[in-house]
Order: structure tokens, then sequence, then C-alpha cells
């Protein structure tokens, strides 16, 4: 609806905003001033109101710094350039071709696959020993032990970045996919009439409409990419090692002096983070101004298949390392003996997977209570909201979509260890509703996110003809609106899982330890390097939200199997 | 002072004297009550989490101990014990005297100082108190009560010892007639002759440092300045043959030094890998316990540096705030029993050596050790050198600090 005037609120809906308001914001808030004034050592309980800056310039002092500040900036903006330049491309070109939906299937498992165990599956298939190069040995290569070779943990972070970017891509595509559907894709025939190229065309017509609703998710994606840790312990460079698990090690040093370091750090990573976000910004206006000039000079770009060819096949790589890196995961579960240079185990077993089992269901299943708690609350909030904006005819503001995507454009590290320490005082760490807390503050956004444009596609006169049928509000949204949007609804609780379950760094902080999930057992394992473990870890961390992506897919079909028009919705799917 | 200040003070003082130091720690000599006491309570056991066989021998503890004492053990698998330490600091920051969130904690060197400095452990001596101490060999091993020259002050439980041992696969051929490098020197030429074929896992870690104490000894003049800290121009004194040797090794390493090992799992699984050809373990059983697993082949043989070998003790320690003490008591009892002993020696379970002196074993308590060979990746007592005890902690804090600055950057 378009309605911008605000109505007085009877219900307790109104509340909501309110509620989420206090939700995103006040720990944030808080944190944010735990850490400013832990690392300008304000000890403003104690009446000494003293602020010092040793604390920054000894993390400017630290050894290594300025290359893992270099390391998260770089990284932070070139992994989102590539995936963005991939899904654009690959859109581009295939946007009216019949295989798109079958692509787009294929996509849905990748982005349930957590951040940790892609990277896992990348390092177990491009690592020296890895599963690439024993394809090759002995035979072609000659190799009888691995070679020497420094791809991962390189210190220019490369194979970090590659990391990053086959997660980002399926992301991309996700939120790119979700905003098509408010463009009119007429504009395509249009210009493929005036003689444009089929890509050129796209990107002129089509991408800067779909660019200003894909920005924040974009943005979300530069914020992790500065300051991600979890992907960084797997795969990235340890000499130094990004500013993120800098700051981690400073934060857990038994050393009191290194804990405000660890806040001044933080403060900087947010600083690193803010940067590469103000760069983009810059960014965005120089390809603006090429891209007017290439339109000015009427450049039509017609010969595109070498475009169109170089996007499928990129798009290709990366959703098979993606998926190969699974494969091998799996293969590594069941893995007896598998020496250097097989490439197939020598021993099968399902001995790891026994010897694991107790921990595994208990750590699985954690997981999922708090994954399950976290999304069901979160989309509760968010179908409030949402009903809330419906019913007193307000249009969400650009400030209240900044507001939501605050938790993720500010640097988990930097976030999460403030509320730690907050949390430690208030005495509740280590307790699961903390940990389902902070999780929440995550899994709201992309909920949001993932349910707000087929909210807004919704057909509201149907609503209009219950009222008029004489059914209340609340009977029309539990029995006209939601059965209509059931699918993306599970599609918005599936993706919120998914983000519950990859979470490392709050389940740690927060819980301190007590409550350890899937994705903490994995990661914890990372650096011993067993394969075998590592394998089982991610593929449990893997298969928890595919099976809620599944049913996803899978409930609205069977529930509506006899409703035609509800069956392929285009929106949010 | 008034007179109802007076008798305040006397009444206060009264009951001071009375109470026991801290009433809320059990006493162990009176074992009746702490079993009581400790019976249905949940300890919180913070351990290294980075070995299965560790964890699975832990397991088998938790199992043991609730069948026993009605005691339930849950391991905090962690990656660094200085977090630990970091954990109790900050509750002790935040006033949380009760109900912290660590039990017992695996500890030794550096961290035990800094608990034990920082007045993070229990305020009186408990662990020379418990019944199973009596059985172990604290009379002739220094370790025990000598945790990296800090005072051990029975304020940590003794649980396992360790040397650093290194092992190989003798039939590779990057070993001439199997025989491996024992001395600085050999292992010096070595590296240049296989470049990219070793290793030492990165300080902080331990193994990372224990390596580094290691090389240091092996190139010091005056051992006995290791014994006390040390102001900066004797440390830079001290250590320069140290920098100067892994500056001279560091372009041979594996992946040219850009990345090291993390910690002992990871350098096991790269010589699993065929990634490099040297490991390196505090646990002399470990080489054993990976052939028996199937990880390395039969061909695996251990070896110590030829001038000794650094050596210490594992223990367990009970922070001052922890929730169930009386538990955690029950649990670093049992670990030092001779059935918690010969398991953990034994190598298909983990190998780690024992802390029990075997003349004080009744035939009972011996046979639980009987059924135990060693592999032959193990080295025989005579063949595991001379032990070189810990130097002080301040060597450890100092010598991982340089590395970082030196190695640790990407310099």
């Amino acid at each position: 609806m378009a309605g911008i005037k605000k109505l007085p609120l009877p219900s307790q809906l109104g509340l909501v905003p309110i509620l989420v308001l206090i939700l995103l914001l006040v720990p944030i808030g808080a944190s944010i001033i735990t850490l400013i004034g832990s690392a300008t050592n304000w000890h403003g309980l104690a009446g000494v109101f003293s602020i010092d800056g040793s604390s920054f310039s000894a993390v400017l002092a630290a050894p290594g710094f300025a290359k893992s500040l270099a390391l998260s900036f770089w990284i932070g903006l070139f992994t989102p350039i590539i995936a963005l330049l991939v899904v654009m491309l690959f859109i581009a070109s295939f946007n009216n071709s019949g295989g798109f939906v079958w692509v787009w299937a294929v996509m849905k498992p990748v982005l349930a696959v957590p951040h940790a165990a892609a990277a896992f599956g990348l390092l177990f298939l491009i690592a020296p020993s890895g599963f690439l190069v024993r394809l090759v040995s002995p035979e072609i290569s000659g190799f009888l032990r691995p070679p020497d070779w420094l791809i991962v943990n390189d210190p220019a972070g490369i194979s970090f970045a590659l990391a990053l970017v086959v997660k980002e891509i399926p992301f991309l595509f996700f939120v790119t996919m979700a905003a098509l559907p408010q463009v009119d894709l007429r504009r395509t025939k249009i210009v493929a009439g005036l003689g444009y190229g089929q890509v050129w065309g796209w990107l002129v017509a089509i991408f800067p409409a779909i660019y200003l609703q894909i920005r924040l998710p974009l943005f979300a994606v530069i914020a992790f990419a500065t300051s991600t840790v979890d992907v960084a312990l797997v795969i990235g460079p340890v000499t130094p090692p990004p500013l993120s698990v800098q700051i981690l090690r400073w934060m857990n040093d038994p050393d009191l002096a290194k804990r405000s370091i660890a806040a001044a750090g933080a403060i900087i990573q947010v600083g690193i983070t803010l940067s590469a976000l103000l760069v983009w910004w810059l960014g965005e206006h120089l390809v603006m101004a090429l891209a007017r000039m290439a339109a000015l000079r009427g450049w039509r770009f017609r010969a595109d298949l070498f475009v169109r060819i170089f996007g499928a096949t990129l798009m290709a790589i990366s959703v098979g390392l993606v998926v190969l890196g699974i494969a091998l995961l799996v293969l590594w579960s069941f893995a007896g003996v598998w020496r250097f240079p097989s490439s197939l185990p020598e021993v099968w077993t399902f001995k790891t997977w026994f010897s694991q089992m107790p921990n595994l269901l208990e750590t699985g299943w954690r997981a999922t209570k708090i994954a399950l708690v976290s999304s069901g609350l979160s989309l509760v909030l968010v179908l409030a909201s949402l009903e809330n904006e419906y019913r007193s005819n307000i249009q969400i503001t650009r400030i209240a979509w900044w507001i939501i995507f605050i938790p993720l454009l500010i640097p988990q590290i930097a976030f999460v260890g403030g509320l730690s320490v907050l949390f430690l005082k208030l005495g509740i760490d280590g307790t699961l509703w903390a940990v389902i807390m902070v999780h929440m503050i995550f899994v709201f956004p992309y909920v949001y996110l993932t349910l707000a444009d087929p909210w807004n596609a919704f057909d509201t006169r149907y609503l209009n003809v219950a009222r008029t049928l004489g059914k209340s509000d609340n009977r029309n949204f539990w029995y006209v609106r939601l059965p209509i949007l059931l699918a993306p609804v599970l599609a918005a609780f599936a993706l919120g899982f998914a983000v519950s379950i990859a979470q490392y760094l709050p389940t740690l902080l927060i819980g301190a330890g007590r409550q350890p999930t899937i994705s903490t057992e994995a990661i914890a394992l990372a650096s011993g390097g067993n394969r075998r473990l590592i394998g089982t870890y991610a593929i449990v961390q893997t298969m928890l939200p595919f099976i809620f992506f599944a049913l996803a897919s899978l409930i609205p079909k069977i529930a509506w199997s006899n409703r035609q028009a509800l069956q392929a919705t285009r929106a949010g799917k | 002072m008034s007179g109802f200040k007076k008798l305040h003070a006397l009444l206060a003082g009264a009951f001071l004297a009375l109470s026991p130091a801290s009433a809320s720690e059990p006493d162990p000599q009176n074992w009746d009550m702490v079993l009581a006491e400790a019976k249905g309570q949940e300890v919180f056991w913070h351990a290294w989490g980075g070995s299965e066989n560790i964890n699975a021998y832990i397991a088998w503890v938790g199992e043991e101990v609730e069948s026993r004492f009605g005691v339930t053990l849950t391991q905090v698998k962690i990656s660094e014990t200085a977090n630990v330490v970091a954990r109790v600091l900050a509750e002790k920051e935040v006033g949380r005297t009760e109900n912290g969130a660590v039990d017992l904690v695996w500890i030794n060197g550096e961290n035990f100082a800094a608990m034990k400095r920082q007045g993070l452990l229990l305020s009186s001596p408990w662990s020379t108190f418990l019944p199973n101490y009596q059985l172990t060999d604290f009379e002739n091993k220094a370790v025990l009560t000598s945790d990296f020259t800090e005072p051990v002050d029975g304020l940590e439980s003794p649980w396992g010892t360790a040397q650093l041992t290194f092992y190989y696969d003798s039939a590779s051929s990057a070993f001439v007639d199997g025989v491996p490098p024992a001395s600085l020197d050999d292992l010096e030429k070595w590296i240049e002759a296989n470049p990219g074929r070793f290793t030492y896992a990165a300080p902080p870690n331990f193994i990372g440092t224990t390596f580094l104490k290691q090389v240091l000894y092996g190139l010091v003049d005056d051992i006995s300045v290791l014994r006390q800290p040390a102001d900066k121009e004797t440390f830079d004194l001290v250590t320069a043959p140290l920098w100067a040797w892994l500056d001279r090794v560091q372009p041979n390493l594996w992946r040219s030094g850009q990345v090291f090992a993390a910690d002992t799992t990871n350098l096991k699984t790269l010589l699993s890998d065929n990634e490099i050809d040297i490991s390196m373990t505090f646990n002399p059983g470990e080489a054993s316990s990976a052939v028996f697993e199937g990880l390395l082949p039969q061909t695996t043989r251990s070896f110590v540096m030829d001038y000794g070998s650094v050596g210490n003790a594992h223990f367990v320690a009970i922070p001052f705030n922890a929730n169930a003490k009386a538990g955690a008591m029950i649990v670093a009892n049992f670990l030092m029993s001779p059935e918690a002993q010969a398991r953990k020696s034994n190598e298909e379970i983990w190998g780690d050596p024992t802390v029990l002196a075997f003349e004080k074993l009744n035939a009972e308590q011996l046979s639980y050790f009987d059924s135990m060979a060693s592999g032959e990746a193990t080295l025989g007592i005579e063949e595991a050198g001379a032990t070189l005890s810990e130097p002080d902690a301040f060597w450890s804090d100092a010598l991982d600090a340089e590395w970082l600055r030196r190695y640790g950057a990407g310099n």
C-alpha cells in the first residue's frame, strides 16, 4: 500500500516495531559503548574519568598490523566485485533461457551450505595434498609426495577470497532473483529493439533498478568479507592473519592489557568496514559515470558471445567448487586410510561416524534448538512488523531499512566482543537464551529481507474481499494472507535457520564455551587438520539447513497440490 | 574506636579465625565429606580438545566418575588454555566469586603461573592431600612439584608427564639408512637438504614454544640463566643464537615459513599426508598410537635430540570460583588412580606417560599396567635420554612475543 500517513495504532501490534528496534539497536549500542570504554581504558565506574589512546597505538604497533589491515580491506572490496560481476553477467546472459529455473534449483542447496563448510570443501579440493592434485598424481604430475605449494593459507589471501566468492555468488543471486519481479522485464525487449547486445542491454536497462534493491545486501556482503573470522580460521592467511582473527586472539589473551587492545582493534575493524563501504560508494559513482558515458556514446556491445560463455563458465565453476567440495567432505567422513596420491580412499570405514555420533547428536541438536527458536521468533517478529505496516498504512522508510541491516554491517567481532563482556557483567553469559537472543539479532535482517518483497507483492485485494465478507483483520492474516504466502514464509524461515546454524562467533563468545554447536565444533577441528573429523562435522553442519530448505520447497507443493495458482509464485522462492 | 565498633571487630576476627580459609572450599583431608558433597555435581572440565584420542579418554573418565561417584563430567573443548585463564580472570574482574564457568582446567606452565600469581586458584593447597597423590612419584620427579620453576604448592594435581619427542617414517628416502638428524647441526643440515619437509607449530601454541625452548637449550652456553627471568639485554643476548638458527632454516621450511603448523594434531596430520617428514609431540607414545590407528605406517620411529629433551608434567587445577569444587577434586583424584593412569599410558588409547611410581603400587594396582606393551615407535627408557627441565615461565612468554615479531607477521 502506498499510504504514508501514520494512523493511530490501537492494537498491540504497534508495539512490535518498538520491540524490533530494542532487539536490534540496544545490544549494538551497548556493545559499542562497552568497546569504546574498554579501548580507551575508561574506568568510569571507579570514578576515574580518563581516556587514553595507548591501546590504539598498541594495535598499530602490533607485528604485521599493516598487512592485516590491507588484507581485510582488499578482501572486503575484491570479493563482492567479483561475485557481483559473475552474478550479473550470468543473469544477463541467461535470464530468458529455459534452463534458468534449473540453475535456480541447483543454486538453492548451495545457498544452504554454511560458509565454513564451503571453505572446508574448498580446502580439501585445492590444497597441495588435496583432491585436484591427487587426481593428476602421480601419473601426470609425477608427484609422489604433495608439492610444497603455498595455495591455501597463502599470505595474500587468494584462497581466502575464493572461499568467500563461491558463497557470495549464490547469496547475491538469491537477492537478485528476489528483486527481479519488481522490475519490468519488458525493457529488455526495448533495448534489444534498439540494437543492444543481450548482456549490455540487460545491464543498461535492468541492472540499475536491481542494484538499488540489492544494495543493502551487498553492503552486508562487504561487511562480512572485511571482518569474517570463521572462514579466515579455516583457509585464511596465518602470518599475519586478517585483523578480525588477530582481535579474537587478543580477546582471549590472559594478559589483561590485551583486552583493551582487542577493543581498540575492534573499533579499528569497524573503521575498516566503513572505509570499504565508502570506497564502494565512490566506486558506484565511478561506474555510473562510465556507464552514462557508454550510454551516451551509444555503445551497443553486440558481440557478447564470449562474455556470455565466460559468465556461464565462471558461474559453473563457482557452483561446481562448492558441490565438489561438499562431495569431498562426504568422502573424507567415510575414509579410513586415504594417503596421497590416491584419488579415492584406500580403506572405507564407518568408524568416524560411529565414534563421533554422540557428540554430533549433542552439538547438532543444540544448534538445531537454537536455530529453530531464533528463526521462529524472528519470523514471528517479521510477520508482526509487516502486518503492522499493512494495518497502519506505514511504508517502511529507508532509514528503517538501514536500521534493520545494521547488525549485518557492523563487524561481528566488534559487536559480539563488546556484547560478551556486557553479558559477563550481567551474569547471563553461557546460557542458551543469551545465545538465542544474539542469534536473533543476525537472523532477523535475513528473514525480513527474504520476506519483505513477496509480502509487498501480495495482492491485498484478497484481504479487502475478506473484509467485505465480515472477517476480522486477525482472521484474514491467518486464513488468507499466510496460506497464500506459505512458500515465501517457509523460505524465509529456512534461510533464518541456515544463518543461525552457521553462526560461529556469537555462539563461541556469548556461549562462553558452554554451548558448543555443530559450527563451533567444526571450526575448532579446523586447526588439527584431521580431514575425517572435519568432513563428518561439516557434513552435518550442511545437512541441517539443507533439510529445512528442502522442506520449505516441499511443504507448499504438498499443501497446495490442488491449488494451481499457489504453486510457483515468482517472488522470493 | 567506640565500644560497639571494638566488639564488632572482635567478633569478626573470631569468626574469621574459626572458619576455614574459605568456607566454600572442600577439605580433601576429609575425603568422605568431599565424596558426599560431590555426588550429583556437574563438573565442567576445560581441556584442550584438539586430539580425538584424548577426548575419547576424557569421555571414558566421565563414564567412570558418573558410575562410581555420581559426578557428571562435561568436557569443554578449548583450543588455547590461555583462553580459560582469560575467562576466569574476567570473572574475577566482574566480581563473580561463585558459580564460575570453569570447574577444572587442564593446565601447566605459564598458564598455571599466571593463574597462581593472579589469585585465580583455590586459596589453600589441596592436591597433595588427595588420596591418590601418595602413589605419585613426587619425590623423584621434580616436574611434579615444580611447574616451569613455579612451585606447585598443591594448587594443581598431576596428570601426566611429557617429553618433546620427534617422530618420522624410517622407511622414507629422506633419511639415510633410516637414521634421523638427532643433533641441532644435523637437523639444520637435514632441513637444508630437504626443503619444504620440516615445520613446527607457530608459537604461542604450546608445542611451538617448546620447540623454541628445545633449540635454545641446544644453543645456549649456560643453561642456568634460563632458571630465572631476564631483562631485555640478557634476553636478546641469550636468544641471539636461537634466532640466528631459525633465520637460517626459515627459507627451507615447509611452505617457506609462510604458514606453520597449528598444533600437535596438525603436525601428525601433515606427516600422515606426507607433507612433511619429521613431526614432533609431547607424548612419547603418540607415534605408536598413530601407528595403531592406521594413521602412520608401521615403519614410524621416534627420536630425541642428543643433548636432552625438554620435559614437563601437565596437571589439572581448580579455579577459585569453581561451582563444583568437590566434584572437581573427585575427578582429579580419579585421574591419578592406577586404573586411569594405566589406561592413559596404553598406547592403543592415548600413550601419555604416567605420574605414578611403580614401587608404590601394590600387586593389584600394578596389574593394570601389565597388559601394555610399548609400540615399536616408542623409545625405551635409555633411548629417551636426559630430561631438560622447563625454564622459568618468563622465557615462554618472551620467546612467544619475539617469535611473533620476527616470523609471525610475514616479514
